[in-house]
């Protein structure tokens, strides 16, 4: 089959009403691609054939009977590996997991499959999410479609490439800091968080409870919103998610941005690379022509974003990360006493950064450091989200680059920690606030990186920031970026 | 110097975490940059700011009971499926109490 890597989801429906193709033969066709072009970039980590072929069949049998299918019937799917599938290995890219195989499915896989949705595979990631260049994945980094000595960005550099690449028409990855959205603007797709809530977290493997959230990736702003509200939505198996009923946000993608203010935070473009910085300025001259009022605005707290982050996420890291003891999840190290089976387990079993983080978090919440550390982060993210509700009484929107420079060279950063931690600043803003915010690709450099542009909007308008991000494509934002 | 080696042993005693020696002395490092970078927090005032510990979003219902029905356990054997070791329906981990 022709042209696989460049469907949308729109396509696949068309394709399938029209008898192009059947559900089954677009998995096969799309499997045997994402197989042979993986060696490439290493984006999956495993696929699942059975499951996928049997999700497909599913699709076709409905389609022969008559019945709706679901919206995203016959769609080839690809899913974090932090998110977990049942009877389908789930590594979250650590040696301590390489055995793992789910007992049940997470929330938002039970939805996109109720839907129609064919998980292809599972995608590489750095280890438990963290990290910001997929470099910290125990089986290995993934690289960049557009240019394959550099990183594709992270924690979910594979489901970015994956799109990117086209061996999957749509993925899904996971947020804790910009882990969805400066992929996306690395690989040139667009990547979603959503407001924090808005989906469940039944199945996603936490790393930090208070900012961790799924969100999707596409090639076009239309498929990662239909992604949203087809899994969106309260979950009793989630106490932290929403009641708020889900718009279809597909159905309110009609260009009419005319009036929309939008901010543009003074902090966020001070110190980004000037090429970056040009292509976003260029980006919202063209929503200026589309009749977006522009202003600058001031989110003062910025500058303490990084050190906050850092100190919370690792924190509830520290915690989060306890479980992995050598008691319940395959992989054991073999010694006399219980608490040197937790030592040696955990030593041998954890990366270099998971360690960073474990010991950063167990430092700051310990007796005699948890007032100056970790007491003083959680005010001062209380300053971080005031400084956005203040800003959404005078925008509707704000744009604000994702990352400071594009996709670095893998190995680049690697032995700078805070370094690494740094290139973070624009993103982790909005997991702090708990605002919805997503990446949209708004071209490229010189050297053919793509840049990012993002759009943040007030808790649960996701409606709104869905219509600005595609009245920006259909204006030509980034029409033949990709 | 925000951190010695010898609280980096400290640490990695309360994380339950093995640490070779060069992991000891690269985290020292590490760790003391960090530190020092988080130290630009005590710039801002926050004596009047309420700690914000979740995001709070609203909604109108906050119900979060749900109808006392009985739904299907996993189990004990998809549970332990996972178990690097388990019997008779349990985890089993080195022995902790002596006879």
């Amino acid at each position: 089959m022709n042209g696989v890597a460049s469907l949308t989801i729109e396509q696949v429906q068309a394709g399938l009403a029209a008898r192009q193709f059947s559900a089954v033969e677009l998995a096969q066709s799309a499997l045997e691609f994402a197989q042979a072009e993986n060696p490439k970039t290493n984006a999956y980590l495993h696929f699942s054939p059975e499951r996928a072929l049997a999700a497909a069949e599913r699709v076709d049998k409905k389609l022969a009977a008559g019945e709706n299918a679901g919206p995203l019937a016959g769609v080839p799917l690809a899913v974090k590996d932090v998110i977990v599938t049942k009877g389908v290995r789930t590594t979250c890219g650590s040696r301590l997991l390489e055995h793992y195989i789910p007992p049940y499915d997470a929330t938002a896989v039970v939805r996109l499959e109720q839907a129609g949705a064919v998980i292809l595979g599972k995608t590489n990631c750095d280890e438990f999410a963290m990290g910001s260049s997929n470099e910290n994945s125990a089986f290995g980094p993934v690289r960049n479609p557009v240019a394959l000595d550099r990183v594709p960005g992270g924690s979910s550099g594979g489901s970015a490439a994956a799109v990117a690449q086209g061996t999957a028409v749509v993925a899904l990855g996971s947020d804790t800091g910009g882990s969805v959205r400066q992929p996306a603007s690395f690989c040139g797709v667009v990547g979603v968080t959503p407001t924090y809530g808005r989906v469940s977290r039944y199945g996603l493997v936490a790393f930090a409870s208070s900012l961790d959230h799924i969100g999707p990736f596409g090639r076009t702003v239309r498929d990662a919103a239909l992604l949203l509200e087809t899994m969106a939505g309260r979950d009793e198996c989630d106490a932290t998610s929403a009641f708020a009923p889900v718009p279809r946000y597909t159905a309110q993608l009609d260009g009419e941005v005319a009036g929309t203010r939008i901010g543009l935070p003074r902090e966020y473009f001070e110190g980004l690379s000037s090429e970056s910085g040009d292509r976003i300025r260029r980006a919202v001259a063209l929503l200026e022509k589309l009749g977006c009022e522009v202003r600058d605005i001031s989110l003062p707290a910025t500058k303490y974003a990084v050190p906050c982050y850092y100190i919370i996420a690792t924190a509830e890291a520290s915690s989060n990360l306890a479980r992995y003891d050598g008691v319940r999840y395959t992989t054991r190290a073999n010694t006399e006493t219980l608490s040197g089976m937790y030592r040696a387990t955990r030593g041998q079993g954890f990366g270099a950064e998971c360690k960073r983080r474990i010991m950063l978090g167990t430092y700051v919440l310990s007796h005699g450091y948890y007032d100056a550390y970790y007491l003083k982060a959680q005010k001062v993210r209380a300053l971080i989200a005031e400084d956005f509700r203040r800003a959404f009484s005078e925008v509707d929107a704000i744009i604000a680059p994702v990352s400071p420079s594009p996709a670095f060279k893998i190995g680049e950063k690697i032995d700078d920690p805070l370094e690494m931690y740094l290139s973070d600043i624009y993103t982790i803003t909005g997991d702090l606030a708990g605002i919805p915010c997503m990446s949209v690709p708004c071209g490229r450099t010189s050297e053919g990186l793509p840049v990012g542009m993002q759009i943040l909007t007030r808790h649960f308008d996701e409606t709104g920031m869905f219509r600005l991000a595609d009245a920006f494509e259909k204006a030509g934002g980034f029409a033949g970026s990709n | 110097m925000k951190i010695t080696e010898s609280e980096v042993r400290n640490v990695a005693d309360l994380a339950n975490l093995d640490l070779t020696e060069q992991e000891i002395a690269r985290l020292a490092k590490d760790m003391d940059e960090i530190l020092t970078h988080m130290d630009a927090l005590n710039e801002l005032d926050t004596s009047t700011v309420e700690p914000m510990a979740q995001v709070l979003y609203q909604s109108e219902e906050t119900a979060t009971l749900r109808a006392d029905e009985i739904i299907p356990p996993l189990g004990s054997e998809a549970a332990l499926a996972n178990a690097p070791l388990a019997g008779a329906g349990y985890y089993k981990v080195p022995k902790v109490i002596e006879r």
